[in-house]
């Protein structure tokens, strides 16, 4: 009987491990950078489901979502979503982190604690303003399923996660080994200064780090508004939380090391959510399963911090 | 130049703040549970500290503010009473965190779990909750437990302290920034959900009725009773931190906060100093918890939240991580900011709805605004003020008058190198 249940577990925790991922690229992004943790990461990508879930509604108030292909919708929607939280990572970044560089590491986290908050409230004041109420159904773009053969069945909207998340990943890792930018991004990772010196413009580089790596989380948003149907302006914390457990689970500055964590985290979590309540008979059931998550954290974290992937850093003198 | 015109400052003459306190304590007086003098009275102790006399008439003057001045003219209010116990309650838990943060430099994002551990602990052992896992019903325990439950709380949430403090004393910075969160969100989903299999902490339902604290048979069920439990928490806790900041460890803790490797290597235990940093702040956050929850007579999983932990660490940054009086002002300012003046602004608003001037929508409700206010507080101290309003004080050395002093002629160590060293350049 619990067997009978593992196919669609893990066809879950595939589609959900497919979101962390591409949401741990963007704290791996700017962790290899500016080794700093982007905490408000999680709220670009709570503003890309409200941004992609706004432009849905508003195109469907017109009348116009009702004949449209939804592949062109979800293209369009997509777009408008990376664009708007793209602008809104760099915004960020030039407000609240650029005049921070030189300062103490624990300063700029303290303003990106701040800013998620404020995103949070921000968000949850114009859609009381607009909308009278911050609990927000998405229209359900793809409604049909793939039966795979009677033991699981993987809904259309899941298959579209997966798959965009694959095409995010391939195109940003081309991006980042082949393009020119790329190099100039892998250069100033390495060593600002001297990457400074080869007449490579940092500050452009990250905010170009910014850009790609909140528009990237802002259209993980939009599918995820797709997949799950409802959201609010507090999903952002805990999600980008997981996802950078994640990125510390794959080793974070790494970009392969947060695409293999995301999905590992993901099916972890699936499959302590089934699987937890029915194997402790009851005990700990699938309300434990972020406790779970977190206690994968800080286990990476102690016994292995520098994370599957990633290489140990000694200590700089 | 900011920094010149500062020095200049010489402090405010006694009479200024003499006059204030005794305007505002007649104000309250007469004008019948005025808020803003309520406020006067409460920000007269900033007055005090910023008054530009001997620190003795200092602690008189502030003494005699906040157990005669205040109990007198505004303890028959119940609400009065109620804020600033509130308010305590927040300035012992930021001295507490003040250890952590300011001090060993440990950025602690799931404080608030210490204070859940103490509030809890006194919360099932108070109640008939201990019979559910302890056999004989014994309990509950009455209120005259609640002393001894100080210490208790205290020694639980110690425990805590040291248990999260070991594992994650092999990460630092932001890292460890993380592990707490993560410790702080698993502390509240187990509190949460250990009603089964064997209910302990009674899950989301909470626990109630906890009872009051009593000395010698008298119930001490009102605010104006926490008030005094509370100053008295709290002038124990600003004495430890004074008496930690220059004690041995206090030192080893500030070392380890400018730079580890350079502690470490001046034979300083990392691992004993950011223990002890955990345990000692921990410790305190347990004794307000036990006060919490006799306070609130009942306590859930809601009232730690992780805004909680932030609203700490606000206090703390906000004020001046490592300087006493900041945390204080961070504190109070942060309460009161929550509880009175963003209330104060939405019933103003409420009325102006009722009279139809302006249509506000009910989840525009200013009081709702806790996190836009937290978050640009946050990036406004980052940006320009990291050290917080009243930044910590470093004490300085004066070596001139240690030269001069009859160690100055010590053959041995650094003095007599500099001492050399400046004679030699001269001759």
């Amino acid at each position: 009987m619990l067997l009978n249940i593992l196919p669609q577990v893990l066809v879950d925790g595939l589609t959900l491990g497919f979101m962390y991922a591409v949401v741990a690229l963007g704290y791996t992004m700017v962790y290899g950078i500016l080794e700093f943790i982007n905490f408000a990461h999680g709220e670009i990508f709570m503003v890309g489901a409200f941004v992609g879930t706004e432009v849905l509604l508003i195109t469907d108030a017109l009348g116009a979502l009702e004949g449209m292909n939804p592949f062109v919708a979800l293209f369009m929607t997509l777009i408008i979503a990376m664009v708007l939280t793209g602008a809104l990572g760099v915004l960020i970044e030039r407000v609240a982190y650029r005049p921070l560089r030189g300062a103490p590491r624990l300063v700029p986290l303290i303003s990106a604690i701040g800013v998620s908050f404020l995103l949070q409230d921000v968000v949850r004041f114009t859609e009381a303003l607009a909308r009278n109420e911050f609990y927000l159904n998405t229209p359900t773009l793809f409604t049909s399923s793939i039966s795979l053969g009677g033991i699981a069945t993987i809904p259309a909207k899941g298959l579209i996660v997966i798959v965009l998340a694959i095409v995010m990943m391939l195109a940003l890792t081309l991006f980042v080994n082949k393009t020119k930018w790329g190099i100039a991004m892998r250069a100033v990772a390495q060593d600002r200064s001297t990457a400074s010196l080869m007449t490579i413009n940092v500050d452009k580089v990250i905010m170009l780090t910014f850009l790609i790596g909140s528009s990237l989380g802002g259209a993980t948003g939009v599918l995820f508004a797709q997949n799950y149907g409802t959201i609010d302006p507090y999903i952002g914390f805990i999600l980008g939380l997981k996802a950078f457990t994640a990125a510390v689970l794959g080793g974070i500055g790494n970009l392969r090391g947060a695409m293999v964590g995301g999905v590992l985290l993901g099916l972890l979590e699936s499959l302590s959510g089934a699987y937890m309540g029915p194997l402790t008979g009851g005990a700990f059931g699938a309300e434990y399963k972020d406790v779970f998550a977190f206690s994968i954290l800080i286990l990476v974290l102690l016994f292995k911090p520098e994370g599957l992937f990633g290489e140990a850093v000694k200590e700089k003198v | 130049m900011a920094n010149m015109k500062w020095k200049s400052f010489k402090g405010i003459p006694l009479l200024v703040t003499l006059l204030w306190i005794v305007a505002f304590a007649a104000a309250l007086h007469f004008m019948e549970k005025s808020v803003i003098a309520f406020l006067g009275i409460l920000s007269s102790i900033v007055l005090v500290y910023y008054t530009n006399t001997s620190k003795m008439i200092k602690m008189v003057v502030g003494a005699a503010v906040l157990l005669l001045i205040i109990p007198l003219v505004a303890g028959d209010n119940r609400y009065y009473m109620e804020v600033a116990s509130q308010v305590g309650i927040y300035v012992a838990m930021a001295l507490g965190l003040n250890i952590v943060v300011g001090f060993a430099g440990l950025l602690d994002l799931g404080y608030v779990a210490f204070f859940a551990a103490g509030a809890y602990a006194y919360a099932i052992f108070s109640t008939s909750q201990a019979n559910e896992f302890i056999a004989g019903n014994l309990f509950p325990l009455s209120g005259g437990w609640f002393w001894p439950f100080l210490i208790v709380g205290l020694i639980v949430a110690a425990i805590f302290g040291i248990l999260l403090g070991l594992p994650v004393l092999r990460v630092k910075g932001d890292y460890l920034a993380i592990v707490t969160l993560g410790f702080g969100e698993i502390i509240r989903i187990i509190f949460n959900n250990l009603d089964k299999p064997i209910n302990i902490t009674n899950g989301p339902q909470g626990i109630t009725p906890i009872p009051s604290p009593e000395l010698f048979g008298v119930k001490m069920g009102t605010p104006f009773y926490f008030y005094f439990i509370v100053l008295f928490v709290i002038a124990f806790i600003v004495l430890a931190n004074i008496r930690f900041e220059h004690s041995r460890l206090g030192r080893a803790w500030i070392a380890v906060r400018e730079d580890e490797l350079a502690a470490q290597s001046m034979g300083i235990s990392l691992l004993n100093a950011k223990l002890a940093a955990f345990a000692t702040g921990a410790s305190f956050a347990g004794v307000v918890g036990v006060i919490f929850a006799a306070k609130q007579t009942f306590i859930d999983p809601t009232s730690f939240t992780l805004m909680e932990s932030i609203g700490i660490l606000v206090m703390v940054i906000l004020g001046g991580s490592g300087s006493i009086p900041g945390v204080v002002l961070g504190a109070a300012f942060v309460t009161i900011l929550q509880v009175q003046l963003l209330k104060e602004f939405s019933n103003f608003l409420h009325s102006l709805q009722q009279s139809g001037i302006i249509n506000l929508p009910n989840q525009l409700d200013p009081s709702k605004f806790q996190r836009l206010v937290f978050g640009i507080m946050l990036i406004l101290v980052a940006l320009y003020r990291p050290n917080g309003l009243i930044p910590a004080k470093r004490k300085k050395n004066d070596v001139e008058a240690i030269k001069a002093s009859k160690f100055g002629q010590a053959k041995l160590g650094i003095l007599s190198k500099i001492s050399q060293a400046s004679s030699g350049k001269q001759s």
